[in-house]
C-alpha cells in the first residue's frame, strides 16, 4: 500500500515527480494546488470520495470485471425469442473489425482533412441507407429510433406550422414515452386506434382525428407487434389531403423484401439501425436514422449533421463537408433546429459496413429467410393447444403476438418455465397494451435454426401439457 | 523531427466511393440457408405479402467481395486520425483522453454484447450490478443523490434536465409561468438548444472582462418566470467561476432550479462538486471525463445526477438493489418518462465503470491534478508563441483547458484560425474550429487532459510555433494547406446550395453526373 502513490498510474504519464517539478517550474508555481487558486475554500470538497480501492493492475481489474460479467446469462447461452426494438441478428465479423479500429473508435469531431475517412464512411452509410429506403437524404445517426421518430415529428411541426401529431396506438410503448416527452409542451400527441383483428390502423378513427392542427401522422411498418400495415398509401393520401406529413417508422432489415415507405407515400422515414451489424448490448447498440426526399423544405429542418460530397482543389479528389450547417444548433444555439451533438456515429459506420457486405442479394435473401423462419415458428406454435398465433390476421415480419389466454397459464409463469429449459420466451405485452393481456411478442430471425424453433414448440407443449 | 515536428504524411489511398467499387454478382457475406423442411412447409415465405408491400426491385446497394469491403474500410480508417494516433489536445472542450484497451475488451465480451434488454432480471444481474455501482460512484464524485444513466449524450442529458425542470415546476403548478431558462454564452450550445426544444425562452448571459458570466446580469435576469439555470463551470474558457454558489443561490431565491453541465469535469474530479456549489442537477459525459472513446461522435452517455428532491422525476427505469437482487424499477409515478429507448449506451457505462475502478478516489484526483498541470504548462508555452493570446483573466491560472485566440496573428498576417487548423494537419495534429459564435475572435481551444506525456505536449507546441513562424514568413504555405493530408482544400460551394448539395451518392449522380 505504501508505495501505491510512487507507482503512478499507467493512464497518467506526467505523474513522474521529476517531470512534474520541471513543468511546475516552467509555469512558475511550486505546487499543483496553486493552480486551483480560483476555487474558493468553501467550494472545495473536503471529504473523501467513498470509492472502492483501485484495481490499478490490469490483471486485477480483469478478474473483477470478469467475475461480475459471469453472472449474466446471454442469448448465446440461452435461446432467445425476444425482440421489440432490439433484435438478435448475426453480426458479420468485419462489422466488429471496423468499429474496433482505433482510428474510428477514438476519433471525434475532426475536420474533413485529417478525418476524411470518417466523413467518407458516414457519407457512404447515408448513401447505402438511401438505396435501401429509396430516398435521397439520410442523416448522420441520431440516438435511436425513438429520437428519430421524435425529431421527425418536430420537423413536421416546423414545416407545417401545426402542433399536433397523430400516432398509431400500436407503436412501441417505449418509443411513445420518448416521443411524448420530446414533444411536450410544443405539441399534442394523440393516438389513432387500430383494428383488433388485423392490427391495421383504424381509418375511420384517423379521419375523425385529423384536423387543421395535424402536423404529422406516424405509424410503424412492420409494426412493433410484428404485423405489416398494408394501408400505407391510403394513410399517406389522407394525411396529404389534410396538409399533414406522413412519417413511417421502419425496421430497415425488412427492406430487402418489403416495400420501403417511400413507395407508399411516406414523406419522412425513420427507424433504428441496430439490426444492421450492431450487437444487442443490452439495448446499447441502438442508433436512429431519418430519411427524406431531397426537398429543401425538409432538408433545412433537420437538426442532424448531413455529410455531403464535394470536390477539392485537386481534380478527381473527393471532399466532404456539412450540408447546410447554418441550420444546426452548433451554428445558432437555440435558434437552430432542436439540437445536435454526439449521438451514435460509430454505429452508422458499422451499418454501412453491414450493407456493403450484404449487397442487394444479401438483403433480399435475409429478408426472405426471416419471413420463412418466423412463419414456420408461427405455424409450429399455433398447432399447440391453447395457443393462438399470430393474434393479428395479417402478414408479419420477424415478430408476432402469441395469445396465451386459453392456456390457463400467465405469460409470466410460462416464461419462468421456459427459462428453466434454457429459453428466453417472448416479451410480455400484458402491461403495455390493455387489450393484449396475457399475450407475448415473439421474435424469430435468421439466427434461429429449425432446431431452435422446434425446441421452443416442444418446451411450450411440455409446459402446457 | 527537425523543429520538433514530424515530417508527417497521412495515408492517402485515393479511395473511390464504395459504389464505384461495385461489381455485379460479388458477395460480401452469405446468410444461412433455409432448412429444406421449413421451405417445404412454408414455401418462399413471400407469398403471404400483400402485393403492394412486396419490394419490386432489389435495393441498389454496392456488390463487393468480403476482402474488398474490408480493404475499403481499412483504407478509410487509415484516412482518419483518432486519439490513439495523434496528440489529440486540439479538440478542447471534448476531453480527448486515453481510452484503455482493456475496457474495450470488457465491452466486447459476449457476456455483455449478447444481452437483450428485455431478459428476465435474474439473467442480467451482472450488468445491473455494474449500472447500480456506477450510479453509486457518480454520487460520490458529484455529491448528488441519484443518477439516471439513460441519456445517451450530454445533449440528451440537457434535454432530460429541461424535462425534469418542467415536471418539477408543473408539480407545483408553476410550469406555465416559469418559461425562462438562463444559460451563458460559454456554455455548450445544447444548454440553450435542448432547453428550447422543451419550449423554454432562453436567456443568455454574456461574459464580463474576466470571461465569466456576470452575477449582476443574472440578478437582473431572474424573476418568477425563471425555470432554472444551466451553466458550465469552468466554462469553455477554462476559468473557474468562484461565485458559482452565489449564482445558484440567486436562482434558488427566485424559485428556479440549477443544472450543472459537467460534460467535461476533468479538472475538478475530487476537488469541487456539484453539491457544494448548490446545484440540483448535473451530468457527466462518460465518453469524455470517464474515458470511453468518442467513436467519431457516439455512442455516448450523459449520466444525469439529481438531488433527493428531484429523484422522483428521473426517467424510467431506475436500477434498484434490495441487498440481494438488482432490479429495474418502472414504478416512478412522477417520472418524465423516457428520453432514450431501453437503458442507455451500455458499453459506454461498462468502460466508465472499469475506468473508475482502475483509478479509485486518489487516482481520480490525480487525473484532475495532472490535467490541470498539463493545461497550465501548455498555457504558459502557448502564450509565448507570436500571434497567440488568451483573452480574459490575465495572469490567472486555468483549470483543464484554455480558449485562446489567433486575433493578433490574423491582424498581423491575415492568417485565420481556419488556416491554422488546415496546416496543423500537416504535422499529424488536429485542431478544431467549432466554437460558434466566435465571441473570442479567431478562437482555438486546447485541452491536454492527463493522458499526454510532456514530450507530446512539447511536440504540439512545436507545431503551433512552426505555424506561427510560417504565418509571418511564408503565409502562402498556410493559405494553401493542407499539403500532407488525405485531401486538399475542399470546395464548399456545393454544401449550401440546394441545387448542388448531395447527401447521398444517388443525389450526387442525379445532380452532377448528368453534367459530365
Amino acid at each position: 500500500m505504501s508505495n501505491r502513490k510512487q507507482r503512478g498510474h499507467p493512464y497518467i504519464p506526467n505523474m513522474v515527480p521529476e517531470v512534474q517539478a520541471q513543468m511546475l517550474a516552467e509555469i512558475g508555481v511550486t505546487d499543483i494546488d496553486e493552480l486551483y487558486s480560483d476555487i474558493p475554500e468553501h467550494l472545495r470538497f473536503k471529504g473523501k470520495m467513498n470509492l472502492p480501492q483501485p484495481l490499478s493492475s490490469e490483471y486485477a481489474l480483469t478478474r473483477h470485471i470478469d467475475q461480475i460479467l459471469s453472472k449474466n446469462k446471454t442469448c448465446q447461452e440461452y435461446t432467445s425469442f425476444l425482440g421489440g426494438g432490439c433484435w438478435q441478428h448475426y453480426v458479420p465479423a468485419i462489422c466488429d473489425e471496423i468499429n474496433h479500429r482505433a482510428e474510428f473508435l477514438t476519433a471525434y469531431a475532426g475536420e474533413p482533412y485529417e478525418d476524411h475517412g470518417r466523413f467518407q464512411a458516414l457519407f457512404e452509410y447515408e448513401s447505402m441507407m438511401g438505396e435501401l429506403l429509396d430516398m435521397d437524404v439520410v442523416n448522420v445517426p441520431t440516438f435511436d429510433w425513438a429520437q428519430a421518430a421524435s425529431t421527425s415529428i418536430r420537423m413536421a411541426e416546423r414545416i407545417t406550422g401545426r402542433s399536433e401529431a397523430l400516432v398509431c396506438r400500436t407503436v412501441s410503448p417505449g418509443r411513445l414515452a420518448v416521443i411524448r416527452n420530446y414533444c411536450h409542451p410544443a405539441m399534442v400527441v394523440n393516438l389513432v386506434g387500430s383494428c383488433p383483428e388485423t392490427g391495421r390502423m383504424n381509418m375511420e378513427d384517423l379521419n375523425a382525428k385529423l384536423s387543421s392542427e395535424t402536423a404529422a401522422v406516424y405509424f410503424e411498418n412492420p409494426s412493433y407487434l410484428g404485423f405489416i400495415e398494408d394501408q400505407g398509401q391510403a394513410i399517406a393520401d389522407i394525411a396529404h389531403q389534410n396538409g399533414s406529413i406522413c412519417i413511417v417508422g421502419v425496421d430497415p432489415i425488412s427492406l430487402g423484401v418489403l416495400s420501403p415507405p417511400s413507395h407508399y407515400g411516406a414523406d419522412m422515414v425513420c427507424g433504428d439501425i441496430q439490426a444492421l451489424g450492431m450487437h444487442m448490448q443490452y439495448g446499447g447498440g441502438q442508433a436512429g436514422f431519418i430519411a427524406t426526399h431531397d426537398d429543401e423544405r425538409f432538408v433545412m429542418q433537420y437538426p442532424s449533421r448531413l455529410f455531403g460530397i464535394t470536390k477539392t482543389a485537386v481534380d478527381g479528389e473527393w471532399g466532404f463537408g456539412d450540408v447546410a450547417y447554418a441550420r444546426t444548433s452548433f451554428a445558432q444555439r437555440e435558434e437552430g433546429n432542436e439540437f445536435v451533438g454526439t449521438a451514435a456515429a460509430l454505429w452508422g459506420i458499422t451499418a454501412g459496413v453491414f450493407l456493403a457486405l450484404m449487397g442487394p442479394m444479401g438483403m433480399q435473401e435475409l429478408g426472405r429467410l426471416i419471413m420463412q423462419k418466423s412463419q414456420y415458428a408461427m405455424k409450429q406454435l399455433s398447432e399447440l393447444n391453447g395457443i393462438q398465433t399470430p393474434l393479428f390476421q395479417a402478414a408479419h415480419f420477424k415478430e408476432f403476438v402469441v395469445d396465451l389466454n386459453a392456456t390457463g397459464k400467465s405469460v409470466r409463469e410460462i416464461n419462468r418455465a421456459l427459462l428453466e429449459k434454457g429459453i428466453f420466451g417472448g416479451k410480455d405485452l400484458s402491461t403495455e397494451f390493455s387489450d393484449l393481456n396475457n399475450t407475448a411478442l415473439y421474435c424469430v430471425t435468421e439466427i434461429h435454426t429449425k432446431e431452435d424453433i422446434d425446441k421452443l414448440a416442444q418446451a411450450l407443449a411440455d409446459i402446457l401439457s | 523531427m527537425n523543429s520538433g515536428v514530424r515530417n508527417f504524411h497521412q495515408a492517402k489511398w485515393d479511395e473511390p466511393i464504395i459504389f464505384e467499387l461495385s461489381k455485379a454478382g460479388e458477395r460480401g457475406i452469405l446468410v444461412p440457408e433455409i432448412e429444406a423442411e421449413i421451405e417445404t412447409t412454408i414455401g418462399d415465405g413471400l407469398s403471404v405479402l400483400p402485393e403492394n408491400m412486396r419490394r419490386k426491385h432489389a435495393p441498389a446497394l454496392p456488390e463487393l467481395g468480403q476482402m474488398q469491403v474490408l480493404k475499403h474500410y481499412l483504407r478509410l480508417s487509415q484516412q482518419n486520425l483518432g486519439a490513439d494516433l495523434n496528440v489529440d489536445i486540439g479538440q478542447g472542450t471534448c476531453t480527448m483522453k486515453y481510452s484503455p484497451k482493456i475496457n474495450e475488451k470488457f465491452a466486447a465480451s459476449a457476456k455483455l454484447t449478447e444481452l437483450h434488454p428485455f431478459q428476465d432480471e435474474e439473467t442480467v444481474q451482472g450488468i445491473l450490478e455494474i449500472l447500480y455501482h456506477l450510479d453509486l460512484f457518480l454520487r460520490e464524485i458529484s455529491g448528488m443523490d441519484r443518477f439516471s444513466l439513460q441519456p445517451a449524450s450530454g445533449s440528451q442529458a440537457i434535454l432530460a434536465m429541461a424535462s425534469i425542470l418542467q415536471a418539477y415546476h408543473s408539480s407545483r403548478g408553476e410550469s406555465e409561468k416559469r418559461d425562462e431558462l438562463i444559460t451563458t454564452t460559454f456554455s455548450h450550445p445544447s444548454d440553450a438548444a435542448a432547453a428550447a426544444v422543451k419550449g423554454y425562452n432562453v436567456i443568455t448571459l454574456y461574459q464580463n472582462e474576466d470571461g465569466l458570466p456576470d452575477l449582476e446580469a443574472l440578478k437582473a435576469a431572474v424573476s418568477d418566470r425563471t425555470a432554472g439555470l444551466f451553466i458550465t463551470n469552468p466554462e469553455d474558457t477554462g476559468i473557474f467561476n468562484p461565485l458559482i454558489a452565489e449564482f445558484t443561490g440567486v436562482v434558488h431565491d427566485a424559485g428556479g432550479l440549477c443544472g450543472y453541465d459537467q460534460a467535461n469535469a476533468n479538472g475538478i474530479l475530487g476537488i469541487t462538486r456539484a453539491r457544494e456549489a448548490g446545484f440540483d442537477l448535473c451530468f457527466f459525459n462518460l465518453h469524455k471525463t470517464f474515458s470511453a472513446p468518442h467513436g467519431c461522435g457516439g455512442p455516448a452517455s450523459g449520466a444525469l445526477g439529481v438531488t433527493e428532491q428531484l429523484a422522483p422525476f428521473l426517467p424510467v427505469p431506475l436500477v434498484e438493489y434490495d441487498g440481494k437482487k438488482y432490479r429495474l424499477n418502472y414504478d416512478v409515478p412522477q417520472s418524465i418518462g423516457k428520453v432514450r429507448d431501453f437503458y442507455g449506451s451500455i458499453p459506454v457505462m461498462m468502460k466508465a465503470y472499469a475506468w473508475i475502478r482502475s483509478l479509485g478516489s486518489e487516482g481520480l484526483k490525480n487525473v484532475a491534478r495532472t490535467a490541470v498541470l498539463n493545461n497550465n504548462y501548455l498555457f504558459k508555452k502557448v502564450l509565448q508563441i507570436r500571434g497567440a493570446s488568451a483573452p480574459y483573466a490575465k495572469g490567472r491560472h486555468r483549470i483543464e483547458q484554455v480558449r485562446y485566440s489567433w486575433e493578433n496573428l490574423t491582424n498581423e498576417t491575415g492568417i485565420t484560425t481556419e488556416d491554422v487548423t488546415h496546416r496543423m494537419v500537416d504535422f499529424g495534429f488536429h485542431m478544431w474550429s467549432s466554437h460558434h459564435p466566435f465571441i473570442v475572435p479567431e478562437p482555438f481551444t486546447l485541452e491536454p487532459t492527463e493522458s499526454y506525456a510532456k514530450a507530446e505536449l512539447d511536440e504540439y507546441i512545436a507545431g503551433l510555433q512552426m505555424v506561427s513562424r510560417e504565418a509571418y514568413e511564408n503565409p502562402d504555405r498556410l493559405k494553401n494547406a493542407p499539403h500532407n493530408s488525405v485531401v486538399h482544400k475542399i470546395d464548399d460551394s456545393w454544401l449550401d446550395d440546394p441545387q448542388k448539395w448531395a447527401v447521398t451518392w444517388r443525389a450526387y449522380l442525379k445532380k452532377h453526373k448528368r453534367d459530365e
